[in-house]
């Protein structure tokens, strides 16, 4: 009986176990993130209850501990290293992903640290949850197999559900997480359902083993099914609209240091995962999400920029502000199965590395004034130039880099999405690049409104007393300013990062 | 193989889930809704894999169960806390943030 199971099952076919050779350098930010997560748990159960901050540290440590090894990796700079039969790799593309991971989640435990503390919320939960989800970020960049791509999809997604919903009191931050929750779940049952059926017909769950099915048998409309399931499981994750409508609800209850997880580190992960869908899985079935992908991206830059113009909330806005960036993010994947395949698959990684560092700085400085105001209109920040103009000069550098103006890093970033487009020559390029075009000039509505509001405005209670920062978000502040500078300035130094032929070494790009 | 029955009970349930997520109004519902949806997902692996006589879908559908049940988890610790918050499960009144 066993023996006939096993024969129609394939599991008998599989022969002796052979032990996989792991390479222990190639995987070691995940092992040191991992033993991470155990040392905080550890630490915050025998630790006492005044000590308990001492969570917050060690997990800092851990995350710049894991960024060790990948500075390594990329100073020995040699091949591509893969393992598990080509299904997890650490390439170039992983190992500048997995860094701005490691260092997102840094900017992300400072801008937690007082906020948690001072809320008396569970530290050292909330620590470990935050590594579990970078840790599933981290072994995202490097998944190149179905069942690894689901498994980091919902270990970086499952944590964030629960941070969302941190403050058990609060009716808007449980209201917050049950709407992620349900959404989310429910977009990854879809895309699983989209990946059960793509493994049905290619017969493997390899990523590369289903780009050359699909490059060597025409599309069928199984095929044509899954891959739009997969890419509205994705686009859940990133908030492109139509599936945007959890964002708002979410980034507003949501305590502070977490939606800028949520909106910089959670929706670069869906990216990531789309980068590995769509360059690595698809590109010959290109006629399937080609005009999918486009009219995600042309919709979400521009109901994003519409729906931000009318917000009075300042987290809502960014939260319209993120999605609308989101669609511009999404704009290079338009042309990725074209002859701009490459630059545009640079464009994703840099735009990646600026959106990041400049929205984190923004919402450091929401969070270092909200700690004044209290309030997170957006009239609270009338006459913060008087009270505050150290952050003023600082949130107006951020939003003209999120505007595009430049030289910040946001203008290279969106110089080099237009430059990708409109390098491939086809009609879907040509369009994108004309809403885009659109989009950028009306995203100055509302960074424009909100710069007016710092800099003219009076103050609204008439109260001039300075707003003190806390160390912790001073250091968030300075490395989100710095990183953002330096990408304006010297865009050289991420291009040289972004030259990424290793994709096309493990996997379909180039064929 | 009787491999089109499986799958045609696959769709099935997927779609059962499909609207139940959509229709439903009960936290509760939502949430077996969308596990008839993963179960949908566990009928179709398992039976590729059978036709395709390659263990990569039993592997996936024990991933698949293994994440189900940690979701659910999550899901009714979030379903409590609204609970607790609201003595009310209807999703109907979670609604305080609009715009």
């Amino acid at each position: 009986m066993l023996s006939t199971v096993l024969h129609f099952s394939g599991l008998a076919a599989t022969g002796d176990f052979v032990r996989p050779r792991i390479d222990y350098h190639a995987m070691a930010p995940e092992m040191i993130l991992a033993a991470g997560i155990c040392v905080v748990l550890l630490v915050d159960l025998f630790v006492e209850e005044s000590k308990r901050w001492l969570t917050a540290t060690i997990a800092g440590l851990f995350l710049i501990g894991s960024l060790i090894p990948i500075v390594t990796l990329a100073l020995i700079g040699d091949d591509t290293r893969s393992m598990f039969d080509g299904r997890y790799v650490v390439d170039q593309f992983s190992l500048i992903m997995k860094a701005m991971f490691l260092i997102i989640g840094y900017v992300v435990v400072l801008l937690s640290t007082n906020e948690i503390e001072e809320g008396g919320y569970h530290q050292g939960e909330y620590y470990v949850l935050l590594l579990a989800s970078v840790l599933g970020m981290v072994m995202m960049t490097s998944s190149r197999d179905l069942v690894s791509v689901f498994v980091a999809f919902e270990f970086l997604s499952i944590p964030t559900y629960m941070l969302a919903a941190w403050r058990k009191r609060d009716s808007k931050s449980n209201e917050a997480g049950v709407k992620y929750f349900l959404l989310g779940v429910f977009a990854s049952a879809i895309m699983l359902y989209g990946m059960s059926l793509l493994y049905g017909v290619s017969q493997s769950t390899k990523l590369t083993d289903i780009s050359a099915y699909l490059s060597a048998h025409s599309t069928t409309g199984v095929v044509a099914l899954s891959i739009v399931f997969i890419v509205v499981g994705f686009a859940f994750k990133v908030s492109a609209v139509p599936f945007h409508s959890w964002a708002p609800d979410t980034y507003q209850g949501a305590p502070t240091p977490v939606t800028a997880f949520l909106s910089v580190a959670s929706k670069a992960g869906g990216f990531v995962a789309l980068v590995s869908m769509v360059y690595l899985t698809f590109p010959s079935a290109k006629d399937v999400w080609q005009p999918f992908i486009f009219v995600l991206a042309a919709l979400t830059m521009t109901i994003g920029n519409v729906l931000a113009l009318k917000q009075t909330n300042i987290v809502r806005m960014l939260a319209y502000s993120s999605i609308s960036q989101g669609g511009f993010i999404l704009m290079p994947f338009v042309v990725a199965g074209t002859k701009a395949a490459e630059t545009s698959l640079k464009t994703i990684v840099v735009y990646l590395l600026v959106y990041a560092s400049t929205n984190l700085g923004v919402f450091a400085v929401v969070i270092a004034v909200a700690r004044r105001t209290r309030s997170g209109e957006i009239s609270s920040y009338g006459g913060m130039l008087t009270w505050a103009p150290g952050l003023t000069a600082l949130m107006t550098f951020f939003l003209a880099s999120l505007a595009g103006i430049p030289p910040f890093g946001g203008w290279f970033a969106k110089l080099n999405a237009f430059r990708a487009v409109l390098e491939a020559g086809t009609g879907f390029g040509y369009a994108i690049a004309i809403i885009g075009a659109v989009n950028t000039v009306v995203a100055f509505g509302y960074y424009g409104n909100l710069m007016r509001e710092m800099w003219m405005k009076p103050s609204v209670d008439g109260d001039n007393s300075p707003v003190r920062t806390p160390p912790s978000l001073l250091a968030a502040l300075g490395i989100t300013g710095i990183a953002t500078l330096v990408l304006g300035i010297l865009p050289q130094l991420v291009l040289r990062f972004g030259d990424l032929n290793d994709l096309v070494h493990t996997g379909a790009l180039g064929k | 193989m009787l491999i089109n029955q499986f799958l045609l009970l696959g769709a099935v349930l997927f779609c059962i889930g499909v609207y139940g997520v959509i229709a439903r109004k009960n936290a509760v519902l939502v949430l077996l809704s969308i596990e008839l949806i993963l179960n949908a997902v566990n009928l179709n692996l398992l039976a590729f894999a059978l036709r395709n006589h390659n263990p990569d879908g039993h592997v996936f559908a024990l991933y698949v169960l293994a994440i189900a049940a940690a979701e659910v988890g999550v899901g009714l610790g979030l379903v409590l806390l609204i609970y607790r918050n609201k003595k009310s499960i209807s999703l109907d009144e979670l609604s305080e943030m609009k715009g």
